[in-house]
């Protein structure tokens, strides 16, 4: 068996869930190579040689590459399938939007998602907003798969000598041009990759009011997240969102504030290790899955806590 | 320009679902069904840009029951101009009609309906996949942009504007092409009373999937459909300080 992972990447670095990604993959077994597609990428793919597992990088450099459009990519993916038992990607918004392109091409059922490897064939998914789990088996020859990065170890970024090989990329389709990109800059950690998240919700009442939930996270080297109510009400920009429908995180520590716990919130953290609700309602659904529930008024309680730790 | 909005029944979002106990599905016996809510979003675009003159007629399908009808009788009721529905008694939540063959399916109606432009949602809320649209396009060799909160068409040029990971990314599209609905591109409307009457009338045709040449046969076989692990609850403190001492001396997360 041999797995193809595509890599994310900014045609700087590698982005952390195709570490996770090279993690699941593992578990399936065989040999495993990295497709870096981008412009000027090659240090990507030397980082992606240095990871431990990985025996073979695909290098397609060509400028037409540089940002990760989905009808550039898809087809090189299908030009390589035959090579391969498992193409992989990582379940992101980059992978959802390219594999199952590349899966149609290929005839093949994609499986999205998955959180647990039974078999090379036989894997576990979320359905239902994570309400039900499917454990599903693929009779497509060639499996076509998105990983949720949270539920995999990450592959370590050392001890691996891939080789690097250059693949020369078919000219880009017309379909589609890059205009442009507006994309938070942020000193803090990745929100899916970071140890502590604080999220606010919308009892934060306000995008000034966010400030407090900042200079927590601050304290705490944490990420920042928000609920989808705090996104809709426009406290935050909407790659904050943690939820179903946003990102999904499992930090070791998160601390919902001012959250009420919709379902779909629940969905995108619940499996955080340690989980800190604070919010007014003694009622609010959070409190039911929080390790540690502090009934309080959040402008009382999240400033003192942040002068304290 | 001519809008096609394929939508999907599913189970309502506000019903707590329950997993069957032998492990076989989920039950979606006498539970309330809707439109997809990311479908339900493409309808409203579709339709606000039929009222700003830009497209001249919206056309609903889905793939479904019977029943389905009401799906899409609701959003003709929303301002639909006409509907299809691909019958068919194969389930359609797990296990059932997989994306491909709903992009199959689709396609083999685009060839006849021939739109400008579809708009659909990025994933259905009972089986999670995020598939169809961009295998959609792949199938038609269209341009596709997903998870749109921004839809631009100016001029026979396509502006969409995407939420990804790390923000927002702008692509301009080729037409025709296939867009994937994000949460925050509308808020849909509700329809009015005399609008749901209007919507009765309206032309609704029922298909077979036979009469498109698309086999529903699944490819994906379902083991076993299990509860999530349940997290129980924890305690409540009483103050910061009791708070901060868990997380140091129990939790040990700081």
């Amino acid at each position: 068996m041999s797995i193809l992972i595509l890599a994310e990447h900014d045609n700087k670095t590698i982005k952390s869930a195709t570490l996770n990604t090279i993690g699941a993959a593992s578990q399936i077994g065989g040999d495993i190579h990295v497709l870096v597609a981008g412009a000027n990428c090659d240090a990507v793919a030397q980082e992606a040689a240095q990871i431990a597992g990985v025996t073979k990088v695909i290098k397609a450099d060509a400028a037409s590459l540089e940002h990760p459009i989905a009808e550039n990519i898809a087809p090189i993916l299908v030009d390589l399938a035959s090579n391969y038992s498992h193409i992989l990607a990582p379940a992101t918004t980059f992978g959802k939007n390219i594999l199952p392109r590349a899966a149609a091409l290929l005839d093949t059922q994609q499986i999205s998602d998955i959180i647990a490897v039974e078999s090379a064939d036989t894997f576990k998914r979320p359905v239902y907003a994570g309400n039900a789990i499917a454990t599903v088996k693929s009779s497509d020859a060639i499996k076509l798969i998105t990983v949720r990065g949270t539920t995999f170890d990450a592959a370590a970024t050392s001890g691996g000598s891939a080789s690097i090989e250059d693949y020369n990329a078919p000219e880009a389709t017309n379909l589609t041009t890059f205009v442009k990109a507006e994309l938070s800059v942020s000193e803090r950690p990745e929100l899916t990759a970071a140890k502590i998240v604080v999220s606010g919700g919308r009892g934060v009442g306000s995008e000034e009011n966010f400030a407090i939930i900042e200079k927590l996270a601050d304290k705490l080297g944490a990420a920042i997240g928000a609920s989808r109510a705090a996104v809709d009400a426009g406290y935050v920009p909407n790659d904050y969102q943690v939820g179903q429908t946003g990102k999904i995180v499992a930090p070791d520590l998160y601390i919902a504030i001012g959250i009420s716990g919709a379902i779909q919130h629940l969905a995108g953290m619940k499996g955080s290790k340690t989980i800190v609700a604070i919010n007014k309602d003694a009622d609010a659904p959070i409190f039911a899955i929080a390790d540690y529930g502090l009934v309080a008024d959040l402008f009382d309680a999240v400033p003192e806590l942040t002068e304290k730790l | 320009m001519k809008i096609l909005v394929p939508i999907k029944r599913v189970v309502d979002f506000n019903v707590k679902i329950h997993v069957k106990s032998n492990g076989s599905g989920v039950d979606l016996a006498n539970v309330k069904m809707s439109i997809n809510p990311f479908d339900e979003i493409a309808v409203e675009e579709a339709i606000r840009l039929k009222e700003s003159g830009k497209a001249s007629e919206v056309i609903i399908v889905t793939i479904g029951p019977e029943k389905a009808q009401e799906q899409i009788r609701s959003a003709m009721a929303m301002g639909a101009d006409r509907g299809i529905l691909v019958k068919t008694d194969a389930p359609i939540d797990l296990a059932g009609v997989e994306p491909l063959a709903v992009a199959k399916t689709l396609k083999a109606l685009i060839e006849k309906e021939k739109p400008d432009l579809v708009i659909m949602g990025k994933q259905s809320i009972d089986d999670d996949f995020s598939q169809t649209g961009q295998m959609l396009a792949a199938l038609l060799g269209w341009a596709q942009g997903t998870f749109a909160s921004k839809l631009d068409i100016n001029d026979g040029k396509i502006h969409v504007t995407r939420e990804i990971d790390g923000g927002l990314e702008t692509l301009e599209l080729s037409s025709p092409a296939i867009i994937t609905t994000d949460l925050r591109l509308n808020e849909p409307r509700y329809a009015k009373l005399p609008d749901i009457m209007k919507a009765k009338k309206k032309q609704l045709d029922i298909i077979e999937p036979p009469d498109l040449g698309v086999d529903y046969t699944p490819r994906l076989e379902i083991i076993s459909v299990n509860e999530p692990p349940v997290r129980k609850g924890g305690i409540k403190v009483d103050s910061v300080d009791a708070l901060i001492d868990k997380l140091r001396n129990e939790a040990k997360v700081i």
